[in-house]
Order: C-alpha cells, then structure tokens, then sequence
C-alpha cells in the first residue's frame, strides 16, 4: 500500500495535519502567525544550507528556524525595533538568502517550486517515518507543556506570579513550532506552512467552547483538508501545498456560514440579557 | 496576634531602575497574613512596579524583597486580553493554574456568588462578574498572599463595595495577607489595615484615616479627595487600629466593628440613620 506515492501523501498529510492543528491554536491565541511565517521563510534558508553542506535537510530545516526564533526573542529584549518591524526584517532576510544561496548552486538540480508550494511526489517512507515520529515527539511535549502553556497564552503575568514558569514555556513552544515547520515542508511548501496551522484552528473555534476541544477539532479539520486537497491536487494536477490551503479555506467558510445562524441567535441574546 | 509572625512579605528599601530613572525607590513594607494593605497612588507613581517586587516579577535593583519560602500566590492582574479565537469559560479558567476538584471549584465560585456563571465565556462577563470570576480563581488556590490590581475597576458603585466586603470577608476566611492596588482611597478606607501611599517613594502610610489626614496625601490629590472623602465620610465612624481592634466615633475601642457598619450596599440615608444609632449607643 505504501508503494502507492498517493496513498503515501495521505499518510504523511494527515500526519501534518494531525500535528499542526493543536500548535495552530497557539498560533492564533496568541496572534503569531507572522511568526510563524517568519520561521517558515526562515526554513528555505535551512534547505539550502543543507544542500550546501550535504546534511541532512530536516535537522538542518529545524536547527535554521529554532536559531531564528532564538535570535527573535533576544532581539526582542533588546527592543530597539518593534516585534513587528523584526519579524519583518528576519523574515525576508531568511527567505532572500535563501533563494540567493541556492542560485550559487547551479550544478545541484532541485524543484524550487517543490520547496515552496510542497511536493506530493517525493514523499517517501523515510518521510513518513520522521513524520509520525517527530509529530508524536512534539505532540507528547506540547501535552506536558500544556498547562504552562496554555497559562501563559492566558496572561504570562498570572503565570509568572503563581510558579507557572512561562518563559521556558515559550521557549520549548518555539522550538516546537520549528520542529514542525521542519516536518511539514515537503508537504505544504514554505509559504504556506502557516495556513495550514491558522485555517484549521480558525475553522474549528467556531464549534469549541473549549481550548482542548479545539485543539483536536483543529487536528480533524485540517486532516479533513489535506485529505481533500490532495485528492484535488491528484485531480486536476494542481501543487499540493496550496490544494490543500484551498481545502481548508473551504471548510472554513462552511463553517462561517453554517456557524453564522447560531452566532448571531447567540449575540442577540446576549444582548437581550439584563445587566 | 497575627503580627507576632513573619511577614509573608517584607520589602526593605527596594528600588527599581529603568532608563536613566527610578520608577520606585526606597520601598519598605510588610504584609502579614490576615492583613489587607492598600497601595495608592497616582499614575505612573510605581503601584505597578512595587507589586511587581511583591509578586516576584520584578527583582529590586536596590534594596530587599524578602518572601516566604514556597509562598502560594493568588493574582488577579488589571485585565486580561483575551484573543476572541481563545475559547474560555470560568471553568476553564478556574483551573488555569491548579488542578481543583470538581467540589472546590465550584465553591470557590459560590464564595463570590457566579456559581450560576461557571459555564459563561469568560469575555462575556461583565466587569463585577469577570472580578467575581478572577477572585474566585485566585482564591481556589488558598493562597497565603492575594495580589489583587485594582479589583473595582468596570464595576459599579454598588458593586464596588459589596466587591470590597467580599475581599475582607475572604481575608478573614483564609487568613491571607492581601495586596490591593486602588487608585481610590476613600472607599478603600473601610477595609484596609495600612494604606501605602507611593509617588516614587514612600509617600505616607498608616492606617486608613491617618493618611486622609496626611497633607502629602492632600497634595496630591487636591480636593477633589477630601470632598469625596466627605460623601463617604460614614465609613469614618470606626477607625481600624494597627493592633487589629477597632476605634470608633464615640472613642470606645472593640475587637470588630459594628454588625450594621459592614453592610455597604444600604442607601445613603439608611447609613445616616445607622450612623445616628451607633452615635446614640
């Protein structure tokens, strides 16, 4: 069955999507997803880096964005530049040297296209394997961490204040972000990385009352997504990163509109309601 | 009694420096428990800062902040932003940072009254409720400190001192020390043991109706304080004493204070006339 590259996507598809669903949450509490854009350029920097070193192209992908997300929160301390002007400036950097050290390598033949949209092609079982494997790594650390977390998406001051650790919190988060992007690269692409965490999450906050609840949900949707946009993808020939993304930006307006009725049922009592 | 202990927090000559300036300097005070301390200021005059120190947020770059060890802290801050893709309700949040039981959880809720809310999303609430819902949280935890920042802020009048009857109600049921910023003195009055004036420093302290007194505290506010101390000048018929016993109009020093003197959300000529009867006594 693996011998199928389609039934391969799938399996790794789902897999991303199982994973970015719950960090996509974060993603959107905390209103990072420049941030995450930012690690994902920063990714195509880690790629070619690893063809220039011949290393392996995912630990290269994950060290690349964990040290620019590290570099960003001391930046950040200092402070002379605001976060967004520094997300900015990283981001575009990241993704400029990127692209200008891979055109030094005219000999080496690769799909810049494949990097940046995903390609459905080239999964293969070594993929699958560092999918699930690293997928469950980061899901079980992102349990423990939950709590803390979760606490400090709240407010990191309450956290502070009554022993929650935050900051290493942040820092293990961070890292699970890179970890992530790192894995969902060859099925996303680059650029798109960040959909796949924000439209899940968004499409699932409309049927959660609550934070854990959504975090599966997100992980349902966008399995739903990639299940669907590969298929799509399959259909018509289109590249499977953004087959994908339009999936989830279907289920997402669904959801708006199915969603709409009791949103607006919901807000007319609200303000029906004596004070 | 409770003063023969250790503080749960003592602050001496703590300081903090930022950007070529003291925000605070020279901060001394202890918090005892069963001890309700009141920090007044105006903006910018380091009530932040200085519950920061007490919070542990805040290291002193001059001076000590000495807390107990393992000291169990209940915060409520000013606010929280909570992203409207964040789905909280009040028993989520109750649980953000101790796992409760089932049964303590909801009588922390009972205790500030919003049992009936506990399903409520949290950015739903209105400002009495959302305090009602944070002061639960925090004291769910039976925290030997309660930092509270600005408690009565969004809320109502009345609401404000029923809030404030709830916090010293639940001083004497946890016999925590409580940290409360204000920006309002005069309502405040009635429940604190020491209010800290700051602007910077240690601008005054004592006990409630000593710093109305004080013509720092005059200064600062102008007018516009001792006129409002005026309309609220019934909560004066006792005066809380550092020993803990209570001082009132007519010079008699008790344990409490009166049963009739706690119930703030009376109207105004029914105090009058409670007043009157006290005087009578």
């Amino acid at each position: 069955m693996l011998d199928d590259f389609f039934v391969r996507a799938l399996i790794a598809g789902v897999g991303v999507a199982l994973i970015a669903g719950p960090l996509g949450c974060f993603i959107v509490w905390r209103r990072l997803s420049y941030f995450g854009d930012t690690l994902a350029h920063a990714a195509l920097l880690g790629v070619a880096l690893a063809f220039l070193l011949e290393v392996n192209v995912t630990v290269t992908v994950f060290l690349v964005s964990a040290t620019v997300a590290v570099l960003l929160l001391l930046l950040q301390k200092r402070a002379s530049l605001s976060s967004d002007a520094l997300l900015g400036l990283l981001s575009h950097s990241a993704l400029a040297l990127g692209l200008v050290v891979l055109a030094f390598m005219g000999s080496v033949r690769f799909d810049l296209m494949g990097l940046l949209f995903g390609d459905i092609l080239s999964v293969s079982k070594v993929d699958i394997a560092t999918i699930y494997g690293g997928g469950a790594a980061v899901l079980l650390v992102l349990f423990l961490i939950w709590r803390r977390l979760f606490a400090a998406t709240v407010s990191p001051e309450l956290a502070e204040a009554e022993g929650m650790r935050p900051d290493s919190a942040n820092v293990i988060f961070m890292l699970l972000m890179a970890m992530v992007i790192a894995i969902a690269m060859k099925i996303v692409g680059v650029l798109l990385i960040t959909a796949l965490l924000i439209v899940p999450a968004a499409t699932a906050r409309r049927f959660s009352s609550g934070p854990e609840q959504m975090a599966v949900l997100s992980a349902l949707v966008g399995a739903i997504a990639v299940i669907g946009g590969l298929s799509g993808s399959l259909k018509w020939d289109t590249p499977s990163g953004p087959s994908i993304v339009v999936a989830a930006l279907v289920l997402f307006l669904v959801s708006l509109s199915s969603a709409a009725g009791r949103f607006t049922n919901r807000s007319k009592t609200k303000e029906g309601l004596p004070k | 009694m409770t003063t023969l202990q250790n503080p749960i927090v003592s602050l001496s000559n703590a300081g903090v420096y930022r950007d070529g300036k003291w925000l605070v300097r020279g901060i001394e005070f202890d918090i005892q428990r069963g001890e309700i301390v009141t920090l007044i200021g105006p903006n910018g005059s380091g009530k932040s800062t200085t519950a920061k120190m007490v919070l542990g947020l805040q290291k002193p770059d001059e001076g000590k902040v000495t807390r107990l060890e393992k000291l169990c802290v209940g915060y409520v801050p000013q606010k929280l932003s909570i992203d409207w893709t964040l789905p909280l309700t009040v028993h989520r949040m109750m649980t953000l940072t101790t796992r409760l039981t089932e049964v303590d959880l909801v009588q922390a809720l009972d205790r500030t009254g919003i049992a009936h809310l506990a399903a409520s999303v949290v950015r739903h609430l209105s400002g009495g409720e959302f305090q009602r819902a944070m002061l639960a949280r925090a004291i769910a935890r039976k925290p030997d400190l309660l930092v509270l920042d600005e408690p009565v802020q969004g809320v109502d009048f009345s609401g404000e001192l029923a809030l404030y009857e709830l916090i010293s109600d639940i001083r004497d049921e946890l016999g925590c020390g409580i940290l409360l910023i204000s920006h309002d003195l005069h309502v405040v009055m009635a429940a604190t043991d020491q209010v800290i004036c700051l602007n910077g420093h240690v601008c005054c302290k004592g006990t409630p109706s000593a710093v109305a007194e004080s013509p720092e505290y005059l200064k600062l506010f102008g007018a516009r304080a001792s006129s409002g101390l005026a309309v609220y000048q019934h909560h004066h018929d006792h005066t809380h004493l550092p020993d803990g016993t209570v001082r009132h109009a007519d010079g008699t020093v008790t344990e409490n204070c009166h049963s009739d003197d706690g119930d703030h959300s009376q109207q105004a000529d029914q105090h009058k006339t409670s007043e009157a009867a006290s005087h009578v006594r």
